[in-house]
């Protein structure tokens, strides 16, 4: 639906890494990781602060070098073709990477422009309306909240259709409804066909969310998985009686009035 | 060059020249120091102060329109270091853009702003009692002069934007800038400061850029002044250009 897949190696995963290894001064980040990540699914790269998610974030859209090891992106490698990965993706950032002074509207524009597309007032229109943004689409950033923040950062990550999205800590700092918006967003895209790799600290939004996780721990993939295969590492599970309380998340929402819509998807 | 190199830059020139609009303080600050200073030397101290024939007005807005411009490029470095802290600059990286145009938006911005400052500054000078009986050519040439001056300084603020670790540290750099027309002909004759400092004051760029400047205004011959300040000029921005695409180049690796 949007920029072509490097078409002979259409059948080979949106991402694939080898060896990737990676040093800042002393610090190495990354110590060889090796992962596929399979057209249109939705990839959860899980780890701790520090664990080296947002380095391999950066340097599969080509922000960092890697000092050993390979990375293909769309079937491109991200040293050598590095402009045509640029073409295959989207970034957002661990913080949004809004323009503040401008509107949310101008914002969309923007980067339609630097896209290099036509008919860019429709687009950013229609973004706006589809993360309901539109009442507030010719206000300032600045007085956006946390959330219609974030959105709008994803919005501006969808312009043009790239294939495959990278998400760095996509709820940090969210609140329950914004997290649940973004969710939402997300798992829009995985059905619209687009590959998306996201990094989180949080299991419970991996376990939502992600087709496969992966762990990364100092700059390792511990594991790499399905939930179910990740859940059969463990012991088999014993049977305990429980009552079922409702978790706080249940709460909140019922008395805030959006589970409803939130959780249904 | 990039194929896209011109319609990116124009499409980010847009933004920040948005930014400028939206918070018109960057210019109007910019311009209010070098007004007080007008002031005050023609007002205050400009009666006691020798420059020899003409007014004290004619003598000083050459220096003033360069301390302008050492304060307002300071400004680039200020948005440069913004645009990193927040992410945008990474969203850019990751696009497929020319990647130069990033820079050269700031740059221009500049540009468009300091000359917005300086037509400010003229007509201040201008009802002050400042004349100059130049023609067009001789306003294009000062003009030249300015454009050349602002673009060799945003390249050198654009070093610290991409480098400062904090807003003060993206800033602080141009203080010694602002400075240095106190040591050169801008306010004063060089004849009567002291030896060393006559000899730093009349072999620093300020003041081949002001006497070329004031000697246009005037209507009189520019000699070899000019060559010593387009020199100082061009040799700047050779530089700064250089060093900012090597710190660039080593902050997107």
């Amino acid at each position: 639906m949007s920029i072509p897949p490097a078409t002979p190696q259409a059948e080979h995963p949106a991402i694939r890494v080898r060896g990737l290894a990676k040093s800042f001064k002393d610090l190495q980040v990354l110590r060889g990781v090796d992962l596929d990540v399979a057209r249109g699914s939705i990839f959860a790269l899980l780890g701790s602060n520090g664990a080296g998610k947002t380095t391999l974030v950066k340097i599969l859209c080509t922000l960092l070098r890697a000092d050993a090891g390979s990375a293909e992106v769309n079937g491109f490698d991200v040293a050598a073709r590095a402009a045509d990965v640029r073409e295959s993706i989207s970034l957002t950032g661990q913080f949004a990477a809004v323009d503040e002074i401008l509107t949310g509207r101008e914002n969309l524009v923007l980067v339609a422009r630097l896209r290099h597309l036509k008919d860019v007032g429709a687009i950013a229109d229609g973004l706006l309306r589809r993360f309901s943004l539109t009442e507030a689409g010719a206000r300032r950033v600045a007085t956006y909240s946390g959330g219609m923040r974030r959105r709008l950062d994803i919005a501006m990550s969808l312009i043009g259709n790239p294939p495959v999205i990278f998400l760095d800590e996509p709820t940090t700092g969210l609140d329950p409804e914004g997290r649940i918006d973004v969710w939402r967003a997300v798992q829009e895209l995985a059905e619209g066909g687009t590959t998306v790799l996201l990094t989180t600290q949080y299991l419970d939004e991996a376990e939502h969310l992600a087709d496969r996780i992966a762990i990364l721990h100092q700059g390792r993939i511990l594991v790499n998985g399905t939930l179910e295969e990740l859940k059969r590492l463990l012991p088999p599970a014993t049977v305990e009686y429980v009552e079922k309380q409702p978790t706080l998340e249940d709460v909140f929402l019922s008395l805030v009035g959006t589970a409803a819509n939130g959780e249904q998807r | 060059m990039n194929r896209h190199f011109l319609g990116d830059t124009a499409v980010l020139l847009g933004r920040s020249l948005r930014h400028i609009a939206r918070s018109p303080d960057t210019i109007i600050t910019t311009a209010v120091t070098p007004v007080a200073m007008l002031l005050l030397f023609v007002y205050v101290f400009g009666g006691a102060i020798q420059t020899g024939s003409g007014s004290y007005v004619n003598y000083l807005l050459p220096g003033i329109l360069i301390i302008t411009i050492a304060s307002g490029i300071s400004y680039t470095a200020y948005r440069l270091f913004q645009d990193l802290q927040g992410g945008i600059f990474e969203r850019f990286q990751s696009m497929p853009i020319a990647r130069a145009a990033v820079l050269w938006a700031h740059v221009l911005t500049s540009l468009v702003a300091n000359l917005i400052s300086l037509a400010v500054i003229v007509l201040v000078a201008l009802a002050m009692g400042f004349r100059s009986g130049t023609g067009v050519l001789g306003w294009l040439a000062v003009a030249g002069i300015l454009v050349l001056f602002t673009l060799a300084l945003t390249w050198l603020a654009v070093i610290p934007g991409l480098t400062a670790s904090s807003v003060d540290g993206a800033s602080a750099f141009a203080y010694p800038l602002i400075f240095l027309p106190f040591i050169s002909s801008a306010f004063v004759p060089t004849e009567s400061m002291p030896g060393p400092v006559r000899a730093f004051a009349e072999h620093q760029p300020v003041t081949s850029i002001v006497n070329t400047i004031r000697a246009l205004f005037a209507e009189q011959p520019v000699g070899s002044g000019i060559w010593t300040a387009l020199g100082w000029c061009l040799g700047l921005l050779v530089l700064a250009v250089t060093f900012a695409v090597i710190t660039y180049r080593r902050r997107i690796n």
